[in-house]
Formats: structure tokens, C-alpha cells, sequence
């Protein structure tokens, strides 16, 4: 009984019909789809027709970047004058104390590179020693910013605080305000959900006063009010006011973004640690808050974002931070008239720093949302 | 036997009785210090706290006050106080409106099936609410309006509507016949009322009767026309002051003077790109099964987009722009910066340098926010709770 034996022969896959694949389905698909969808396409393009090369003329094409002074841009009026930019770089990122020492710029320099040598493997994914990392940003790095960027130890010149400016100031208002408002937001989020009344409405109250008052009233606060509140011998400068104010307005902010963590947290790890017998500070410290930390970054690094934003209101109390150092040296004598490039180049920074965070938060949000649904 | 009982000291009761009162003592010992020491070096320099400056009256002008008339040379601190709050609360009002607008329209776009303008959206909303606020006001202000806005002579037109260097220039309604313009009024109310029984009988019969009536249009046209109809019956008692170029500038109508209108331009921006961003995860977040349910039980679109998406997508939408519209009420204290004049600028600005009564006045300025910040909240809290037992 011969019979024949059919083998599977595997057929190889058909491609997808042609017009689903390639660029033009893609354009069919997602610009051309219907008559609506045509008309908006139409639309759009037009408005780049009108409003792109003029302004890809006069910020690149036309632009002038040679020359030291403002004569190149008196004369070619069509373009930016990136030149103001050029002359005054190292006024704007480091204030002025810098820029009149031209050969101490090392000092901010190698401060903000060893800031960004541990924040790259920080936000990287699969690196080693994190927690090592992220305690030495947090502890160890500020004392190695004050030496190199104040001074004063080893025979560098002190630089005053009343002199910082420029990104410089920008960025050491902004840490001053993360690394010292995180210990005091955690302690306030505990508070706020700690069975204690009392502790419970101290911690209410400070959270929802500070929420409730914009920045700008709290920093007339802390530059007004501020040396009211100390015994006459004991002064800060300007700088520090600042810094003072705003720890304290993130602090409630801070307190909030912990406390979104706390609450996500099952109730159960609470209970078997009670059943393990850890008392309150065991509990929290080696159980709840590790975890709570962990899905509280994506909306810490946000308060983060709003607060390097609002650093720029410091200008209104007349600091010269980035803002209104761009500003400042825009309205001086030599370049008078040139503040649109002066304010475009600051937004410019800013904007780079609060997209690359806003990015990374959104990634970080996406990758607990996975872990979550995973278990 | 083991002595089961617990030493008083280990129970968990008496720590926490203990710890409270502590901490208690701490805070009430660090805020008597505070006070104690504020106290000390106000008397040290001579400032005396007392409210009595403020029936004083205020030697510095306040160019803008459309609600309260402003006299240099008679109007008191206290008048310039509430001057100030009514031009926070005028801005406000603006800003949430032109932002609830503008963000829904964005919102919406970035959701087109047409990539470049769903990308385009996306770009507005990168770019608007990664930059500062402040930056943004100045750079409007300063480096484009008044840069580029022409003079009064050759204001921009839009119908009744002037832009120039100076300001933005509106009609500006008047009542023109009192007793008329109260029984429009009235006629009105009763107006509406009535429309809105109407909606709530056919609302009841269609939950009924599964018919629907579409008598919400006719009901707006309706009340349109009849609004129409009753101004002139009642001989125009609402007239318009339009403005009128003069020698210098306009005249007449409503001004808004140039640094409230950069102020209006870029609080609007900003926070409309939070409140795109905001209506796009409301959107999104209706379940894709919500709009299959709806489409395989018949629904046409505008019935699926009407009963099905928006109510929920609402939901998740409204709690955090409401907090939006209290942010923005905030940031427009940064109005300083460009000197439109509301609360922050002739509040804890001018009138603190020309009184140095920095207690009262800083805590008068929060007294203003927190009131704020709380009657945001207490909505927030009404609504969340009226849309807490949806489910049927």
C-alpha cells in the first residue's frame, strides 16, 4: 500500500499589496485620506510658504556672526546678528564675574562637565552603582560646585554670589532648589499622611500655603521680608535669598509629586512590614519609600522642569540669571536694539534643558507603566 | 510568667502623643522667634506696623483702572489694593478664556488624522511650554509688539478693532436706557429659563422614549432671534462706544493697553499649549471599546462624538484645567516684568517702596492668592465629587 506522502512545502510570504506600503501610501494615508485632510495639507504647506524661508533668511542665510562689534550688523540689517551672541557667550552662560576673568572660566566649566559626566550614565538605562551615583550627586557634588565655582579653598579666588550669573546662576538656583527641597518634600509627604493630627495639619498647612502664593510674591518675600525675620547681626546676600525662597516653594511642590508615590503604594507592603516588626522609620526607609520614590521621579523631574522654568523670575528681583542677563547685556550701550537674538538665544537654552527633561520623564513614565502592567 | 504588659514607653499611643507635642513646641517656638525678631528690628529701624496708611493717599499713577476710577491726588492705598485685585481678576478672566479656546482648537489638531497638522500642534505645544513664561512675556512685549506695532495713525484693523503700538482698542458696551436694558435683562432670564425647561423635557423624553428631538438648535436660534428681536423692540438699550482715532491715539471704546495685551498674548499661549496637552489625554484616554461599543450599536458619529466621547473624555479633561486656570491667574503676577498693573506690581511693588509696610502688605498680597487657590480647589472638590456616581 503505497501511499503518497504530502510534505509541507512553507510558501514564502506575499508582500503586502503595493498600495498600503512605501512613501506614497504613507502620504495617501496620513496627508491626502479625504477631502478634508487634502484641503488642511494644502493649508499648512501654505503657511510654511509664508512664514519658513523668511525666517530661515534672516536667522541663517542673512545672518551675521563675524566681526566683534555691531558695525557687521548695522550693515546688513536682513539678518540676525548672531555677533551679539558670539561677543557676549561667556557674559551670558557665566555672569559677569567670569567674563571679566576670562582665565577663572575653567572653573564653571569644569563644574558643569563633571555635572554632566554623572548625569549621563544617571539617566541611562542598565548602569551599575546608580544609587552610589545619585547619593554623590546629591551630597558630594554640591561641595565640589561651591569650591570650584565660589572659591576660596586651595588658593582659588573667591567669586561673590552678589557676582554669579548668567546660566551659571540659572543652574545653581535650580540644584540648590532640587537637592535641598527633595529631603524636606519627602519629610512633608510622610507628614501628610501620617496618622498624627497634628503633624498631619502642620504639613497640610505648609503644603497648601506655599501652593497657593505664585513664586514671584513669595522671592518680594524673601528678598524683603527675609532679613526681618534673623537678629540684625546675621545677613545674606541677595543670592541666597533667593535660594532660600525658592527651596521652600518647591519643598510643597516636591511634597506633592512624593506623595502621588506614597498614595500608588499598596497598603499591604505597610502591613507586612508592621508584621515583620519594623518600626516607623524602618518601615518607610527600607519598604515604602524606595518604592514610592521609584514611580514619584516621572513627576519629580516635572516639578523640576516648572522650577528651572521659574528660575527665570529671579530677574524681576533684579538677579542676573540667564534671562535677564541675555536681557541686560542686549539693552546695553554696544548693542542696543538687538534683544530679539538675545532673548531668542536664552529661550533657546531653556528650552533644550526642559525638552531633554520633559523626554525623559515621559520615556520613565512609559517604562513604569510597562513594569506595572507586567505583573 | 512572662509580663505580658506593655511598658507605657513602647506604647504606640503615648510616642505619638509625645512626638506631637514636640514637634508642636518646635514650630510654635521657631514661628514666636520669628515674630519676636521681626518685631525687634522693625522697631530698630523705625517702621511702624499698622494699617493706618491705608486711608493715605497714594502719590503715584495708576495709568490703567477700567472698574474703579483712579484720582492722583484722592484715591488711598487701599482703593489702589483693590485696584489691583480687580486688574489680577480682570486678566484672569481674559487669559482663562482666550486659553480654553485657543487649547481646545490645538487639542483637537493634534488629534487630526493629517499628520502635518496633528505635528505642527505637537510642535506648538513642545515648544510654548518648555520656555519660561517670563521670557516669553518680555520677548512679546518687548522685542515684538513694541518693536513692530505700528503707530495709532496706522493702527491695524479688524472691524471695530485697533492694534497699535499703544494697545489693542474695542467697542465697549454702555447701557444707554436703564429701565429698558433692566426689563431686557429680565426678558432675557425668563428667556433662558424657559429654554432650559425645554432641554430638560426633551432630555427626559428621549431617556424615556428613546426618541430624539434635536430641539437644542432650534432653542438656540430660537433665543438668538428673540434676544435680536426684543433689543430693538425695546429701542437699542445697550449702545456701543466705538473708539475714534484722535490727535494722539484712540478715544472712546474699551483700550487695553500694550503690556496687558502682550501679558493677555503670552499667558494665553502658554497655557493653552498645557491645555492642549490636556485635551489630548482626555481624548485618548476613552477606551477604544467605549467607540466600538458605540458604533456597533448604531450610533452615528456626531451621536458617538456627543453622548460617548466627550462626556467621558470631559471628565478627565476639566479637573486639570481648572488647576491650569489657577496657574495662569498666578503667573499673572509676572505682569511686574512688562508693568500692567495688577496686584503684584502696585500691591508688594510701588505701594511697599513708597510705604516700606512690608508685613502687611506681602501678607495681604498672599491672603489674595490663597483665597484664590482655595475657591479653585473647592470647585475642583464640587465637581469631582458631582461626577464621582456616574455609573448607572
Amino acid at each position: 500500500m503505497a501511499k503518497q506522502i504530502e510534505t509541507f512545502v512553507r510558501l514564502p510570504d506575499r508582500n503586502p499589496p503595493s498600495s498600503t506600503i512605501g512613501f506614497i501610501s504613507w502620504l495617501r494615508q496620513n496627508l491626502f485620506s479625504s477631502v478634508t485632510n487634502t484641503l488642511t495639507t494644502i493649508l499648512f504647506c501654505y503657511l510654511f510658504y509664508l512664514y519658513i524661508p523668511p525666517f530661515i533668511e534672516w536667522a541663517i542665510i542673512n545672518a551675521n556672526i563675524s566681526g566683534s562689534d555691531r558695525s557687521v550688523c548695522d550693515a546688513n540689517k536682513a539678518g540676525a546678528c548672531w555677533t551679539f551672541i558670539k561677543v557676549r557667550l561667556d557674559q551670558i552662560l557665566f555672569g559677569l564675574y567670569f567674563a571679566s576673568n576670562p582665565e577663572q572660566t575653567w572653573r564653571p566649566i569644569l563644574a558643569l562637565s563633571i555635572f554632566t559626566i554623572i548625569l549621563i550614565p544617571l539617566v541611562m538605562e542598565n548602569i551599575p552603582f546608580k544609587k552610589w551615583l545619585l547619593l554623590f550627586m546629591l551630597f558630594i557634588y554640591p561641595l565640589i560646585f561651591i569650591v570650584l565655582v565660589y572659591g576660596g579653598f586651595f588658593g582659588i579666588p573667591v567669586s561673590n554670589t552678589t557676582q554669579w550669573g548668567g546660566f551659571l546662576l540659572t543652574f545653581a538656583l535650580a540644584f540648590v532648589g532640587i537637592v535641598l527641597a527633595l529631603p524636606l518634600g519627602i519629610l512633608l509627604a510622610l507628614g501628610r499622611r501620617s496618622e498624627m493630627a497634628i503633624i498631619k495639619a502642620l504639613s497640610v498647612t505648609y503644603i497648601e500655603f506655599w501652593r497657593g502664593t505664585p513664586l514671584i510674591t513669595i522671592l518680594f518675600m524673601a528678598s524683603v521680608m527675609l532679613p526681618l525675620f534673623f537678629p540684625s547681626g546675621v545677613e545674606f546676600d541677595k543670592v541666597v535669598r533667593a535660594m532660600i525662597g525658592i527651596t521652600l516653594f518647591q519643598s510643597a511642590y516636591t511634597a506633592e509629586a512624593v506623595r502621588g508615590g506614597l498614595q500608588a503604594i499598596d497598603r499591604g507592603q505597610t502591613e507586612a512590614s508592621m508584621a515583620l516588626g519594623m518600626g516607623y522609620w524602618r518601615r518607610n526607609v527600607l519598604v515604602v519609600l524606595p518604592q514610592a520614590l521609584k514611580i514619584s521621579i516621572p513627576s519629580i523631574v516635572n516639578t523640576f522642569i516648572a522650577l528651572f522654568k521659574d528660575t527665570s523670575l529671579v530677574s524681576i528681583i533684579g538677579l542676573l540669571d540667564l534671562l535677564n542677563m541675555s536681557q541686560t547685556a542686549s539693552r546695553s550701550l554696544d548693542w542696543n536694539g538687538y534683544d530679539i537674538e538675545g532673548y531668542l538665544f536664552a529661550g533657546f537654552i531653556f528650552w533644550i534643558f526642559c525638552y531633554g527633561m520633559s523626554s525623559y520623564s515621559q520615556k520613565l513614565e512609559r517604562k513604569l507603566d510597562t513594569d506595572r502592567r507586567a505583573e | 510568667m512572662i509580663n505580658t504588659k506593655i511598658p507605657f514607653y513602647r506604647d504606640p499611643r503615648f510616642r505619638s502623643l509625645i512626638v506631637q507635642i514636640l514637634v508642636l513646641a518646635l514650630v510654635s517656638y521657631g514661628l514666636l522667634f520669628i515674630y519676636q525678631t521681626t518685631v525687634s528690628n522693625l522697631v530698630e529701624r523705625g517702621i511702624q506696623t499698622s494699617v493706618s496708611f491705608f486711608d493715605d493717599v497714594a502719590p503715584f499713577k495708576i495709568g490703567f483702572s477700567p472698574f474703579l476710577e483712579f484720582d492722583l491726588g484722592k484715591t488711598t492705598y487701599i482703593e489702589v489694593f483693590y485696584i489691583g485685585i480687580l486688574n489680577t481678576l480682570l486678566i484672569g478672566a481674559l487669559g482663562i478664556a482666550a486659553s480654553t479656546i485657543v487649547g481646545f482648537f490645538i487639542g483637537i489638531i493634534r488629534l487630526s488624522p493629517n499628520w502635518l497638522a496633528s505635528k505642527c500642534a505637537l510642535i506648538y505645544i513642545e515648544v510654548f511650554r518648555n520656555v519660561p513664561l517670563l521670557l516669553q512675556i518680555m520677548f512679546w512685549n518687548f522685542a515684538v509688539f513694541l518693536a513692530t506695532l505700528p503707530p495709532p495713525k496706522k493702527s491695524i484693523e479688524l472691524g471695530f478693532i485697533y492694534l497699535n503700538s499703544r494697545g489693542l482698542h474695542t467697542p465697549k458696551p454702555f447701557v444707554d436706557d436703564l429701565t429698558n436694558f433692566n426689563i431686557w435683562m429680565f426678558i432675557l432670564f425668563i428667556g433662558l429659563c424657559f429654554c432650559f425647561w425645554i432641554n430638560k423635557r426633551s432630555k427626559k423624553q428621549f431617556e424615556q422614549t428613546g426618541k430624539r428631538n434635536s430641539i437644542g438648535l432650534y432653542n438656540l436660534v430660537g433665543f438668538i432671534i428673540f434676544a435680536i428681536l426684543s433689543y430693538f423692540a425695546l429701542g437699542s438699550p445697550l449702545g456701543f462706544d466705538l473708539p475714534v482715532l484722535g490727535k494722539f491715539n484712540f478715544k472712546g471704546g474699551g483700550q487695553l493697553p500694550l503690556p496687558l495685551f502682550s501679558l493677555w498674548f503670552a499667558l494665553t499661549i502658554y497655557t493653552s499649549a498645557f491645555i492642549a496637552e490636556n485635551v489630548r489625554a482626555g481624548i485618548t484616554s476613552v477606551s477604544k471599546g467605549q467607540i466600538e461599543a458605540a458604533r456597533s450599536i448604531g450610533l452615528t458619529r456626531t451621536q458617538m462624538i456627543n453622548m460617548i466621547i466627550i462626556p467621558q473624555a470631559m471628565r478627565v479633561i476639566i479637573p486639570p484645567t481648572i488647576s491650569q486656570f489657577l496657574n495662569l491667574t498666578k503667573n499673572s503676577s509676572l505682569a511686574v516684568a512688562v508693568g500692567y498693573e495688577e496686584i503684584v506690581a502696585v500691591w508688594a511693588g510701588i505701594s511697599l517702596n513708597q510705604t516700606g509696610q512690608a508685613l502687611i502688605i506681602i501678607a495681604m498680597t498672599i491672603i489674595v492668592y490663597e483665597c484664590m487657590s482655595l475657591f479653585t480647589s473647592f470647585i475642583l472638590n464640587a465637581y469631582n465629587r458631582k461626577m464621582q456616581i456616574v455609573e448607572r
